[in-house]
């Protein structure tokens, strides 16, 4: 939030945090009952990794109120989610580069 | 010699240091517990089954080694503690310090109980004969959760910090204060973050 908030805004958000707080609880009792149905293993991932990006923008939206901020968090943060994607197509394409046979569980 | 902005903001980046701070510290954190979350996608792609052989039996789903009931009140606990701590932000910002002594207590409170829950996970693994060593599934489970409960502790050692003796900036420098308990509130936001994508990866997949 800027540091020009008021008192007065803060009280409204109070209500939006409240209800923010119902969502997350609701999208927790979801996921969990959605993964009591077993279902295979590309829908179970879809459905976990939605509900729970649902989850986090809410966290990041409105509890750290990414909603209001300033262009220099963002700019940030664009970075971060970038290095953070090279991590894992790297991660990923490196399994694909090696001789043979499976990783030992 | 006083840090600079540090209950006004800078005026080219239109917020106060702390916060272009805790962000820059938060974007390392995103890049650590990355770096483990796709060690985790390489173990499961690469896995003839998951979580596979643990202590010479074989389990079929991560519902048979781990307590998903528990897990769930786990989530349920660290998401009431992101209101709380938000609460005791707000309340700073409405300049109600009395009902921020008590938000950011209940902060402290579902941290502390965060922690007791996951030592009796753990004790029932161990109790089993579950350990680290014995899979690879155990392995990112214990280094992912242990890694994350670390963060858990510090985060109480800052928010006590907070609720005790460092509450008293309140009366010397109230902006001041008050940007600490948002910047403190944004690091324990994103201890949630990460166990909300934690969860459902370890527990429900």
């Amino acid at each position: 939030m800027s540091d020009s908030a008021h008192a007065e805004d803060v009280k409204k958000h109070v209500r939006i945090y409240i209800a923010v707080f119902g969502a997350l609880a609701a999208l927790t009792v979801i996921t969990v009952a959605v993964a009591y149905l077993h279902l295979s293993i590309v829908p179970a991932l879809i459905v976990a990794l939605f509900i729970a990006g649902i989850k986090g923008s809410l966290v990041a939206a409105y509890f750290m109120h990414l909603i209001s901020e300033k262009k220099v968090i963002f700019a940030l943060l664009i970075f971060t989610v970038i290095f953070l994607v090279v991590l894992f197509v790297l991660t990923i394409s490196s399994y694909h580069d090696q001789i043979g046979g499976h990783i030992v569980p | 010699m006083d840090i600079p902005y540090t209950a006004t903001a800078r005026p080219d980046t239109g917020v106060y240091n702390a916060k272009v701070g805790i962000w820059l510290f938060l974007a390392s954190e995103v890049m650590l517990f990355g770096g483990l979350f796709s060690a985790y996608i390489f173990l499961r792609i690469g896995a003839p089954a998951w979580p596979g052989m643990l202590g010479g039996q074989l389990y079929k789903t991560s519902f048979d080694v781990l307590n998903v009931p528990i897990g769930t009140f786990n989530t349920m606990i660290l998401i009431a503690s992101s209101v709380t701590i938000v609460m005791s932000w707000a309340s700073l910002m409405m300049n109600d310090f009395k009902k921020y002594k008590r938000y950011m207590g209940l902060t402290i409170l579902c941290g502390l109980a965060f922690l007791v829950v996951k030592a009796f996970e753990y004790n029932a693994k161990f109790s089993h004969g579950l350990f680290p060593a014995d899979g690879n599934f155990l392995a990112i489970y214990f280094t992912l959760t242990g890694l994350h409960g670390l963060h858990v502790v510090g985060g109480i050692i800052v928010n006590s910090y907070f609720w005790g003796p460092g509450s008293k900036m309140w009366k010397t420098d109230p902006k001041r204060f008050t940007n600490r308990i948002e910047v403190a509130g944004l690091y324990w936001h994103f201890v949630d973050i990460v166990w909300i994508f934690l969860f459902p990866t370890i527990y429900l997949l």
